[in-house]
């Protein structure tokens, strides 16, 4: 992921315009390639597939998922969700909110972004979380912690399976 | 020496508990052990509560190993699994397990067996067929097939298949379009997602079959961003179909072609609406049309165009290749076929299980979800997704049809069951499904944009105990307005679980004030 620079932004725009409904594609490359839309794509999207500065705007604001700031290193998505509640996950973020002061959702630093999401489709093994973009389940509160503190993903996922040979003892 | 078989899922579920890392220590404890072995990353079987499930092909078939966490694998090769050694995890023959057997494996038969970008094992597993029958048909055949099979959009509005598609071949256009609808947003539901990452070139099939069948030339399939190794699996598969001549200029050797493009949602639940999906699609704001005009004749930029959900194309190639009565044999009354079900929240063994239509929600919960995970009584069942209904106890007994489900005020929806222990709050359910429909709303209909937040603020005020008497008249009558008067089923529908949580769970609204605040 680099920095933001009109000039790379221009070549992703070009390289996507041809598609069928080519928006969401350009949006998600922008995002993919610097982290977040900068305000200064607005213009060239709208210039490269001849729509009106507000008609993209008012696009990237509909969807959740782009972001006008760039996000934390981590970024854990986690499910809030009927299944992942019936599971516990309100108890998971209260108490993450308890014990570190974090909650999803709010203005992130250069280290963490937490953010909501609803349904990862992992909706047996909850609580879920997509943390860097991989899937843990059965999350607990511990994991959790180790997660925002930047752990390793593979462990978090690890930890989850043997829970759930604790499960089936 | 010939290489053993190991077969480790590399589905997002089985992946969230470390099924990579069992790979990677299997690989490593055969290497230092010098056994070829042969490592195929497959879908998953399902068995949700047992991945990471790790099979071996031996003579007796595959047999099953789960959970299995990378301190267990030193075990297994010690207790020889590699020829189906006895172990504490071992399950014997996979299909020979109870909640496999008692299943009717038909949109799912492949999932968790073969390799799912590999061409060639679909085709050895009886994929392609349906498509070899269906080219040499005309439209029109094919067509009455579906029809005839019984088959209603899987997707939870169940409207018959065969109808919207019989729509879209009459109509007269230049273009006609396919689109998937892999927005798989709603809660506790997660089969689509299986099939896209278990048996990729299934949909592929399905979808090719509904472009000959209707005339379209091109198709999409729209994913929701939250499922990214899904969208990986498609993508790939695509390119394979690609490759080999299933998808292109000609389709199998055929004068037809079609093209077939994977497309990446963004975090939009109302995307899951066709109609929103299809702005979306053309890149614009999810904003839902009003209908008429009807997608099948105003659809994708404003041509016709076939929008079915993932399990309703991947039906297809089946009833193709074994004839729509063999899938109108399952099932009961107007609900034919079988529908794959998912049991997931607080449930002991959640997972997929795929059945005709008509056996009960309790078999479900009980049979195959062995009760809660907590081991509490189950107090209520949300059904088909966060816009279905919350069923109590006493109507576990309810067949799952879309019929028998309608005439207790619910929906089955896509599938989904969703647990809850007796530890839930259903008035914190009911708020919530208003706060999901506030935040999810696409704001173009008035009852959905200001009833969602309306209805936060009354359940709000029941529950602090302010006017009870005639907040809950206003929750009625709000009630009533979203169902009558919203534009489609997001606002249409979020008064389902709201509904069901006054009628059955009403003691949960009228608790003492002082006892919420305590909690």
């Amino acid at each position: 992921m680099g920095a933001f620079d009109a000039q790379a932004a221009k070549a992703i725009i070009a390289e996507h315009a041809h598609l069928d409904g080519a928006m969401l594609p350009v949006l998600h490359a922008l995002q993919h390639a610097f982290g977040y839309i900068d305000d200064a794509c607005v213009p060239l999207i709208a210039d490269a597939l001849n729509l009106s500065r507000a008609e993209v705007h008012g696009t990237i604001a509909f969807y959740h998922d782009f972001r006008a700031a760039p996000a934390g290193r981590r970024i854990i998505k986690i499910c809030r969700a009927e299944a992942c509640q019936a599971n516990g996950c309100e108890e998971l973020l209260a108490e993450l909110k308890s014990r570190r002061g974090l909650t999803a959702d709010s203005a992130s630093g250069d280290r963490l972004s937490i953010e909501t999401v609803y349904c990862l489709g992992n909706c047996a093994l909850g609580p879920a979380a997509l943390v860097d973009g991989e899937l843990v389940g059965r999350l607990t509160s511990d994991e959790l912690a180790r997660l925002c503190d930047g752990a390793s993903v593979e462990q978090a996922q690890i930890a989850a399976g043997r829970k759930m040979t604790g499960e089936t003892a | 020496m010939s290489r053993i078989r190991v077969y480790i899922p590399k589905d997002a579920a089985a992946l969230s508990v470390g099924a990579d890392a069992v790979a990677a220590a299997i690989k490593n404890e055969a290497q230092k052990r010098a056994i070829p072995v042969e490592i195929i990353r497959t879908g998953s079987r399902g068995m949700l509560w047992l991945e990471p499930l790790v099979e071996v092909a031996t003579a007796r078939g595959r047999i099953a190993y789960g959970p299995i966490t990378p301190d267990d694998v030193h075990s297994l090769f010690d207790a020889d699994f590699l020829h189906g050694g006895a172990h504490e995890r071992t399950h014997g023959h996979v299909e020979e397990m109870d909640w496999m057997k008692r299943q009717a494996r038909v949109t799912f038969a492949r999932v968790g067996v073969i390799a799912p970008t590999s061409l060639d094992d679909y085709r050895q597993h009886g994929g392609l067929k349906g498509l070899e029958r269906a080219i040499a048909r005309d439209g029109a055949a094919i067509v009455e097939d579906v029809r005839k099979s019984g088959l209603r959009g899987r997707g939870g509005a169940g409207f018959p298949v065969g109808i919207k598609w019989k729509t879209v071949l009459d109509a007269q256009a230049d273009q006609k379009y396919i689109v998937c609808n892999a927005d798989e947003g709603d809660s506790g539901t997660f089969a689509d997602r299986m099939l896209m990452e278990g048996d990729p070139f299934l949909l592929i099939e399905g979808m090719i079959i509904a472009g000959l069948a209707v005339g379209a030339t091109k198709g999409f399939i729209y994913i929701r961003s939250e499922y990214p190794h899904a969208f990986r699996t498609m993508c790939e598969a695509i390119a394979q179909a690609e490759i080999s001549g299933v998808l292109g200029r000609s389709v199998l050797g055929d004068a037809r072609g079609f093209a077939l493009e994977a497309r990446l949602g963004a975090g939009a639940y109302i995307c899951g609406e066709e109609t929103s999906l299809l702005e979306s699609l053309e890149g614009k704001r999810g904003i839902v049309r009003a209908k008429p005009p009807l997608p099948a004749l105003h659809g994708l930029f404003g041509k016709p165009t076939i929008v079915n959900n993932v399990l309703s194309f991947a039906a297809v190639p089946s009833i193709m290749a074994d004839g729509p009565q063999a899938y109108a044999d399952y099932g009961v009354d107007r609900s034919r076929g079988t529908l794959p079900f998912q049991i997931a929240g607080n449930i002991a063994r959640g997972g997929l299980v795929e059945l005709p239509f008509g056996a009960t929600l309790r078999t479900l919960i009980e049979k195959f979800g062995a009760g809660t995970r907590s081991g509490r009584p189950i107090r209520a069942v949300q059904v088909g997704g966060p816009l279905g209904a919350y069923i109590p106890e006493s109507q576990l007994d309810t067949p799952l049809d879309y019929e028998a489900f309608a005439a207790i005020g619910a929906m089955l929806g896509h599938g989904g069951v969703v647990v809850f222990d007796e530890t839930v709050d259903m008035a914190k359910q009911a708020r919530f499904a208003f706060d999901f429909c506030a935040k999810e709303s696409c704001g173009k209909c008035t009852p959905c944009r200001i009833g969602a937040v309306r209805g936060v603020e009354t359940i709000d005020r029941i529950v602090a105990g302010i006017d009870r008497d005639k907040n809950f008249v206003v929750l009625d009558d709000l009630n009533k307005l979203m169902l009558d008067a919203s534009l489609c089923a997001m606002g249409g529908l979020t008064p389902m679980p709201v509904m069901s949580a006054l009628r059955h769970f009403r003691e949960d609204f009228n608790r003492a004030p002082q006892a919420q605040a305590a909690e």
